[in-house]
């Protein structure tokens, strides 16, 4: 643990440092909000709808979902990766088995057309 | 000076060294030297006229972003709104806390001869560490676009976070054979395995290959920078925000980016090595973390120009390409790699 030491001042040296910017440039700068300036941008044009009530592809779900399921594979891998010069023959097989899976879930979802955007 | 007062200070100093370096001059000298490509490049001077070379244009830029009136809409959800550039900012700049950026440095103080490595931390999951940070800054995009209740900020946010997951897959797919070859997470033995053996790029050009364009991809770069998209998005995830808030996405973007070449070089270009040289001694070590600075440098400029030199994908492209051509090749490559090592 004590490498990451180091790291935790880092880190708030990366924190703080935005912050502290904002808050002394909030002393300085000029404000002069009206109603036209506070309205969501919509290129000059009143806005007629909330940008929430829109409805948006549902593709954009199901990629989020195959990450889930792909990153996973990959967190697994990393192991098998660093400890491959000492699993070998055994670790290669091993992985080659866990792939074809991987393959087959995979060439599933693309003959289902989940990959496909047109 | 007993042991752990040098360690402290010795941490204190390489803190100090990579603020100062990579992100205090590196950072905004990048936004003047992204104006100066894109001149060369389109065939006009670029900004030349504040100091020499339009060298004071940052300055310029930066007191602008400092003193313009920071605008919040009013219908934003403010908690996630001003959280948002935050948690762009922070992972592109903690990356450097473990990329190791020189050679063993060896110190004497009063007779006593110490070696420090030139890293800040060399924790065993290096690049655990950078892919968990990198994940982490998909948040601030994809929040930036939910809270600022625009439309094109929403469609900027979600064409990021879908493009971003994806592109990770390959990318992850093609860092995990660095670490078969090298037999660790760790970034400094990465390094030190090529230095021994071959720089990772030789023997794994795919993986390089696709690595670099999952680094595009993943820090919005042209040509896959869908989510901003000024023609179509008005400037996509960002638009709601002004002044400083948007110099952190801003500043974000250049950080992300520097850290991607860093990595780049890191992983497959030797880091701070060169082959068949030996770095020791004080200058030795010097040497190394100039040879590191200009292999980082080297990568930034490429993401420069190819920035202004190609088009914009088409979403379904984008999507085609990564999830039916990068990450395939990803998985064959990794397989390779791995019967390559076992019949070694």
């Amino acid at each position: 643990m004590q490498s990451y030491i180091p790291i935790l001042f880092f880190a708030a040296i990366a924190a703080l440092f935005p912050i502290a910017i904002l808050v002394v440039m909030a002393l300085l700068r000029a404000k002069a909000p009206n109603p036209t300036k506070l309205s969501p941008y919509e290129c000059g044009i009143a806005s007629a709808t909330d940008a929430h009530d829109h409805r948006f592809s549902v593709r954009y779900y199901l990629i989020a979902v195959l990450f889930v399921v792909f990153d996973v594979e990959t967190v697994f891998l990393f192991p098998w990766a660093v400890m491959y010069d000492k699993l070998l023959l055994f670790g290669l097989i091993e992985m080659a088995v866990f792939l074809y899976i991987l393959v087959l879930g995979y060439v599933y979802v693309w003959k289902r057309g989940a990959l496909s955007w047109a | 000076m007993s042991d752990a007062t040098f360690a402290l200070v010795a941490t204190g100093a390489k803190i100090l060294f990579v603020w100062v370096i990579a992100l205090a001059t590196i950072l905004p000298n990048l936004v003047w030297a992204e104006r100066r490509v894109a001149g060369m490049i389109q065939d006009r001077p670029g900004p030349n006229r504040v100091g020499p070379f339009g060298f004071f244009q940052i300055i310029a830029d930066g007191t602008k972003f400092f003193m313009k009136e920071s605008v919040t809409p009013l219908y934003v959800d403010k908690l996630l709104y001003n959280l948002a550039p935050w948690i762009t900012l922070m992972p592109g700049l903690v990356t450097f806390a473990v990329i190791p950026f020189g050679a063993t440095l060896p110190v004497t103080i009063g007779g006593v001869t110490r070696e420090v490595p030139l890293v800040i931390a060399d924790v065993n999951i290096g690049i655990l560490y950078i892919f968990a940070f990198t994940g982490l800054g998909i948040y601030g995009i994809v929040l930036a676009g939910w809270s600022a209740n625009n439309k094109y900020s929403l469609m900027g946010g979600l064409r990021a976070s879908a493009q971003i997951i994806s592109y990770e897959l390959a990318m992850g797919f093609a860092a995990a054979g660095v670490f078969l070859a090298a037999g660790t997470l760790r970034l400094s033995g990465v390094v030190e395995w090529q230095q021994q053996h071959v720089w990772n790029v030789v023997p794994q050009f795919v993986g390089f290959l696709v690595f670099l364009i999952a680094a595009f991809a993943e820090t919005n770069r042209l040509p896959f920078d869908l989510a901003e998209a000024e023609e179509e998005l008005a400037g996509g995830f960002h638009a709601e925000y002004s002044s400083f808030k948007f110099g952190m996405f801003f500043m974000g973007e250049y950080a992300n980016l520097i850290a991607a070449s860093a990595l780049l070089a890191t992983l497959y270009f030797g880091g701070w090595s060169l082959p068949g040289v030996a770095f020791t001694g004080v200058w030795g070590a010097l040497a190394s973390v100039a040879v590191f600075f200009a292999k980082t440098i080297g990568f930034i400029f490429l993401f420069l120009w190819v920035r202004w030199t190609f088009p914009r994908f088409r979403y379904d492209q984008l999507m085609d390409l990564g999830w039916k051509f990068l990450l395939p090749l990803s998985f064959f490559h990794l397989i390779a790699v791995a019967a390559f090592v076992a019949a070694k």
